[in-house]
């Protein structure tokens, strides 16, 4: 495995930030998981423990007002965008703090004071909003960059393709950030999809394309930045394929590898590949960070966790009587 | 028609016309505004709803689309997100169907889920086909559908001045409205004010007075209800005659308050009558007012299978003017042979025309 640091045109400090943003995303899942089991998140979640990279190589090349939107595994999307943790954590609380007020759950996460326009669960669905708002951003004459995130599940509906041929024929300011972690649910993406590179697509399309290593932050926020930088000059849209991989179960917080749909060995090789522990190790390694700095994230970070749900504790639920409101602008 | 507007000289154009003119003044005066659509460009202009449209505003206001109806409506949405007020115009309503994903999904959803931050202001207007051996799927009134999904507003309008200014109300709200146009109301004539003046989406408006009973009609259906029911209004038998207008939300005070007077009911729509728009305001009539009730209700929709394309079969498919007068007649119980006459004069006069085309009398103004 090669350090992904070493022939990086990355500085310092954004390598840290690039870590420090992907452990916090590691340390709120881990106490969603923690905290699953006492079902008072009472909505279904979809983690992204192993696939931190990826959201947080995209993003941290993004604008507050570039928008993104995400899927059903949304949570790190929106952390890595700056979507606030606390209207996260209430809202998958139930509460009416929540950034959805309580009506959305997990999988609806969004964020309008950060741009994470909107989280969709129906597959694929989400991906021609990101390219609507390009087209506004190109109407209007704003500079924005669009993102739509979403897996290899989603690269199998047409209306991802219907997006893609769109945003092709009108050169608008999106990339489409296709985070392959081999599977849909349980099913592997070879019983899918004839086997053919991913990246093809892009050329379908006029895309340009960009493949890489989605456990290697460094080279997806560079690959992000060259995507990203074509779609604001005005070049037109990109597709950027990240290879990740989920270490937790689709759906739910728990290891699910006693399930056997996963080839033995897989998952350990994948864990050998965290994002988070190549960098930390990278980082060490180079001498760029020192347990001090590490304490100081950690501690930071569990300041920041505790807060949020003791915030969604002490808030309240949505009042019954509000249910109607809002049905129509 | 309002005094006001009889005494000024009236200004007759048909609903098609009307449309374009509403979409035209709501370009000019808001430059977020415009059109997306498959021959939204081309040279029939969707049945000359979109005509001239190219040439006043250009290519990036009036947006010729790629066959990928669910993409370019999340498009829409997605730019309606962002502060745009797409309007999206489909030839049928069965295309939609390839883009209910989005709408149900996304459209109908975005607002409420957000609390009221985000809003999907676009219009949605689809044709419902008719006549000349459309067929099975180019034929469909599925306005059910979208009427059953909170979150969506549904209009149908069935006059020329309806058609304009519920389509300028459309383009105001700022969430998500499906505008079905039937292809016959495109060629309704009727006198249309030149202004821009929206109306709001607020129910039903009432055509005709009577006691003797409620109907409740919608779009394309309207017109053969009016031809009905001015055939009895003739005949000594009035009804109180209501075109629906907007299905959802649904408001139905006015027509549960005729009912009460009238204490009989029949609906006239252009869907098929099983879980149809008729049984949703029969249900609710019957539920506010049951003890008024003279007789039972009775609901004129299409028959329990697709359009069939040959004339022959087209024929007992769809209902008419001598059966909607008939069915109302049985209802408010007069006479049978009283009733046979109705219809038979009534057949005489639709029979003079081909039944693949619109009635000239449909030509209004109403």
């Amino acid at each position: 495995m090669t350090s992904p640091i070493l022939t990086s045109i990355t500085d310092r400090t954004t390598r840290l930030e690039l870590f420090r943003s992907m452990l916090r995303i590691r340390r709120i899942e881990e106490e969603i998981a923690r905290r699953y089991v006492e079902q008072r998140m009472r909505c279904p979640v979809h983690l992204s423990v192993g696939q931190e990279g990826a959201a947080v190589g995209v993003c941290s090349v993004l604008r507050t007002t570039d928008p993104i939107v995400s899927t059903h595994r949304c949570h790190a999307h929106y952390l890595a965008k700056g979507g606030d943790l606390r209207a996260m954590i209430a809202e998958l609380h139930g509460k009416a703090t929540g950034c959805c007020g309580g009506r959305g759950g997990s999988m609806h996460l969004f964020d309008p004071a950060v741009s994470v326009l909107a989280s969709v669960p129906i597959v694929g669905s989400n991906v021609p909003l990101a390219v609507g708002a390009a087209l506004a951003a190109k109407q209007r004459g704003r500079c924005d960059v669009a993102v739509a995130f979403f897996g290899d599940g989603a690269f199998e509906e047409g209306v991802v393709h219907e997006a893609a041929n769109f945003a092709g024929c009108h050169r608008l300011p999106v990339v489409f950030v296709l985070e392959n972690n081999l599977y849909s649910v349980y099913t592997p993406i070879e019983e899918r999809q004839p086997e053919r590179p991913l990246v093809a697509f892009a050329e379908t399309h006029g895309l340009f394309a960009e493949h890489t290593d989605g456990n290697d932050v460094v080279a997806v926020h560079e690959a992000a930045a060259r995507a990203v930088v074509r779609a604001r000059r005005g070049d037109g849209p990109s597709l950027l394929v990240v290879d990740t991989y989920r270490f937790l179960e689709h759906c739910g917080a728990a290891d699910d590898d006693h399930l056997g749909y996963r080839p033995k060995g897989e998952l350990a090789r994948w864990q050998a590949r965290c994002p988070i522990t190549r960098l930390r190790r990278a980082l060490r390694d180079a001498g760029e960070i020192d347990e001090a700095t590490l304490d100081a994230f950690e501690s930071e970070i569990a300041a920041e966790i505790v807060d949020a749900f003791v915030a969604a504790d002490l808030a309240p639920q949505p009042a019954a009587h509000t249910a109607m409101e809002s049905v129509h602008a | 028609m309002p005094d006001a507007a009889r005494m000024s000289a009236p200004r007759i154009i048909n609903a098609a016309a009307a449309i374009r003119e509403a979409t035209a003044s709501a370009m000019r005066s808001d430059d977020r505004v415009f059109v997306m659509g498959e021959g939204a460009t081309d040279p029939k202009g969707v049945f000359g709803t979109t005509a001239g449209l190219l040439e006043e505003f250009g290519k990036g206001r009036v947006m010729e689309m790629p066959v990928a109806e669910n993409g370019w409506t999340g498009i829409a949405i997605g730019a309606a997100l962002c502060g745009q007020r797409p309007i999206l115009v489909h030839q049928r309503v069965e295309f939609s169907l390839l883009a209910m994903e989005q709408l149900v999904n996304n459209a109908a959803k975005i607002h409420y889920v957000s609390g009221g931050r985000h809003r999907a202001p676009l219009v949605v207007r689809l044709v419902v086909g008719r006549g000349w051996g459309q067929g099975p799927a180019h034929s469909q009134s599925l306005e059910t559908l979208f009427a059953h999904i909170p979150g969506l507003k549904v209009v149908m309008p069935s006059s020329a001045a309806d058609a304009k200014g519920l389509l300028l109300g459309a383009i105001e709200d700022d969430g998500p409205v499906i505008m079905i146009e039937h292809r016959w109301v495109h060629f309704a004539q009727g006198h249309v004010d030149e202004g821009a003046v929206a109306m709001p989406l607020d129910g039903p408006r009432r055509l005709r007075e009577g006691d003797d009973c409620t109907v409740v009609a919608t779009s394309y259906m309207t017109l053969e209800a009016l031809q009905a029911v001015d055939a009895l209004a003739a005949g000594g038998c009035n009804v109180d005659l209501f075109d629906l207008r907007v299905l959802r939300p649904l408001r139905l005070d006015a027509i549960i308050e005729s009912v009460r007077r009238t204490g009989r009911l029949v609906t006239v729509d252009t869907g098929h009558a099983t879980y149809g728009i008729g049984a949703e305001i029969v249900a609710r009539v019957l539920t506010e007012a049951f003890g008024s009730m003279k007789a039972a209700p009775c609901r004129i929709g299409l028959p329990e299978h697709p359009t069939p394309s040959a004339r022959s079969l087209a024929e007992v498919y769809y209902p008419r003017s001598p059966l909607i007068a008939t069915r109302i007649a049985e209802v408010v119980g007069l006479p049978a042979h009283r009733i046979a006459e109705l219809a038979h004069a009534l057949g005489t006069t639709r029979d003079a025309v081909p039944l693949d085309i619109p009635h000239p009398s449909f030509k209004g103004p109403f």
